[in-house]
């Protein structure tokens, strides 16, 4: 569903403009791993929707491919992944991460 | 063989529910650890925006001398909206801008590090950029401590706090927490925007120091949920909390319905000027009491939003005062299972008991059918359009035209929604029946 037509629901924030307002202190190690074989029979792809970083895109040979490095660190991806084994998701290391100044 | 370290109590997590545990074992004299993943306490933490401070009466006393509060909340506006129209329930009372208050706005990287200086002031050591990787077990299964990330150094103790928050790992990892089901869990979406203070003041008619919770319904086009809008002291907090699965399923991005809200009608103006400061997301364990997990094993409680406790009740929306409820509650158990050299399950089961006699558990199960009616398909989508239909049929001035009487504009408005007057009824009385 879009938006009622007519009328410019957006606020003139990119996408990117959004996530350079957050405090990303970004480690080596990737906190987020992702079986893309087991994604290539996912039909939904609920991660590329929901999760509020952006940070999975669908590949043209049905894969997905991810990043870490902007992550809000909020469990969304796994939680709405229904396909067993596809998202291995931990914390990143100690200080590390994305940092909120005004939660 | 890993370097270890004893106490008698380590807490994960130095959010409300972490420091307010660690605040009470300090106090009791017990040597307790906080452990915190991010750079300060607070730093991984969002909030939809009021921390409600009774909780803290007994914890610190007059508490609002030295908080880091952003306002004081003494305005509150439930709010039905469309695209188009909007339709506000408002209150206002001196009674809450006044000690010893009722709601204050503040930002979690300033009240979690207020929280948590309280612990370390009683004695609390606090270690910050820790992650606590995984739970230490004794050859008969009981939980001795916790594996960090500070090369696989230990903190022992014999009873463990999990207050690790939504995704709780150690509540996983314990086997209390079984599965991560996504229909129990909310995302929130936040932006915070800079606004001058004069501009607040004048825009949501409050003085200095007084501030707004506005909670809004019927603004996240079919994807269950809400969204709200906060008062802080030069800048407001605004955003929406959306169902896991059906925004999965929506195709919608998140951010896309916070931009849709501040585009509303009726919230645009109050933003008019606004510069975006943060954004940020987070989950909120929105269950409730059918949803939690079993909050003590053996060596081990759990508090705060990794016990669930956050109360999403549609006309309550609290979380941080539970947290601090659970937590405190918590370290409290934990001490009795110390002195009593007990800290089985057994040992540590006053915990439940405890937050079944208070306000923790005692609302929890009293509100346990709120977040299904608050999230159903008429509540979240049928409702706001039809109060809001309601409203406009009664006043609008339709001269010549006589007026209708209110049963027949509510049956108008009803039918336009596919709304029968008997669910009406029905809804009504199930509502009554939760909240009443």
């Amino acid at each position: 569903m879009s938006a009622p037509p007519g009328r410019n629901r957006w606020d003139g924030i990119s996408f990117e403009e959004r996530m350079a307002t957050v405090d990303f202190r970004v480690g080596a190690r990737a906190h987020i791993a992702v079986d893309t074989d087991v994604c290539r029979s996912c039909t939904t792809k609920a991660c590329v929707t929901a999760c509020p970083a952006n940070l999975f895109a669908p590949t043209a040979d049905g894969g997905i491919l991810f990043n870490y490095e902007e992550c809000f660190e909020c469990g969304t991806c796994y939680m709405v992944c229904n396909e067993e084994g596809a998202l291995t998701w931990t914390y990143p290391d100690g200080g590390q991460g994305v940092v909120f100044h005004h939660g | 063989m890993p370097d270890i370290a004893s106490f008698d109590a380590v807490v994960v997590g130095a959010g409300p529910a972490g420091s307010a545990a660690a605040l009470a074992l300090a106090r009791a004299g017990r040597s307790v650890v906080l452990v915190e993943r991010g750079p300060f306490p607070g730093s991984k933490n969002v909030y939809g925006g009021v921390v409600y401070g009774r909780v803290l009466d007994d914890i610190v006393p007059e508490w609002w001398l030295e908080v880091p509060v952003e306002r004081w909340v003494v305005r509150r506006s439930t709010v039905m909206m469309t695209g188009t129209q909007s339709l506000s329930v408002d209150f206002r009372t001196d009674a809450w801008g006044e000690a010893p208050y009722n709601g204050m706005t503040t930002l979690r990287s300033h009240f979690d590090a207020w929280l948590a200086g309280k612990a370390t002031g009683a004695g609390a050591r606090l270690l910050t950029s820790t992650v606590a990787t995984g739970l230490v077990r004794d050859g008969s299964g009981r939980v001795v401590g916790v594996r960090t990330d500070r090369d696989g150094a230990e903190l022992h103790a014999p009873v463990v706090i999990a207050c690790d928050g939504v995704n709780s790992f150690l509540a996983k990892e314990a086997g209390l927490l079984p599965r991560a089901e996504a229909s129990h869990h909310t995302l929130g979406v936040k932006e915070v925007l800079d606004l001058p203070p004069g501009a607040v003041n004048e825009r949501f008619s409050v003085q200095d120091h007084e501030g707004v919770d506005m909670e809004i319904l019927g603004c996240t086009r079919d994807i269950p949920g809400g969204g709200f809008l906060y008062t802080n002291a030069g800048s407001v907090s605004i955003g929406v909390v959306l169902s896991l699965p059906q925004l999965a399923a929506s195709g919608v991005r998140p951010e896309e319905l916070v931009a849709d809200l501040k585009a509303h009608p009726s919230i645009a103006p109050l933003l008019r000027g606004s510069t975006l400061r943060e954004y940020a997301a987070h989950l909120i364990p929105e269950g409730g009491y059918d949803t939690m997990p079993t909050l003590a094993t053996d060596g081990l409680l759990v508090a705060g939003d990794a016990g669930a406790m956050t109360l999403a009740a549609g006309l309550w929306l609290e979380g941080v005062n539970f947290a601090i409820g659970s937590g405190h509650a918590a370290g409290r158990a934990a001490d009795r299972a110390l002195s009593a050299g007990d800290c089985s399950a057994r040992g540590l089961a006053s915990y439940r008991a405890d937050l079944e006699s208070q306000f923790v558990l005692a609302d929890h199960k009293r509100l346990r059918k709120a977040p299904s009616l608050v999230l159903s398909d008429r509540v979240q989508r049928r409702y706001p359009g039809l109060l809001c239909d309601l409203a406009e049929g009664m006043f609008t001035v339709t001269n010549p035209t006589p007026k209708a009487g209110g049963l027949k504009v509510t049956r108008q408005a009803a039918a336009r929604h596919g709304v029968s007057l008997r669910q009406l009824v029905g809804d009504s009385l199930r509502g009554l029946r939760i909240f009443g």
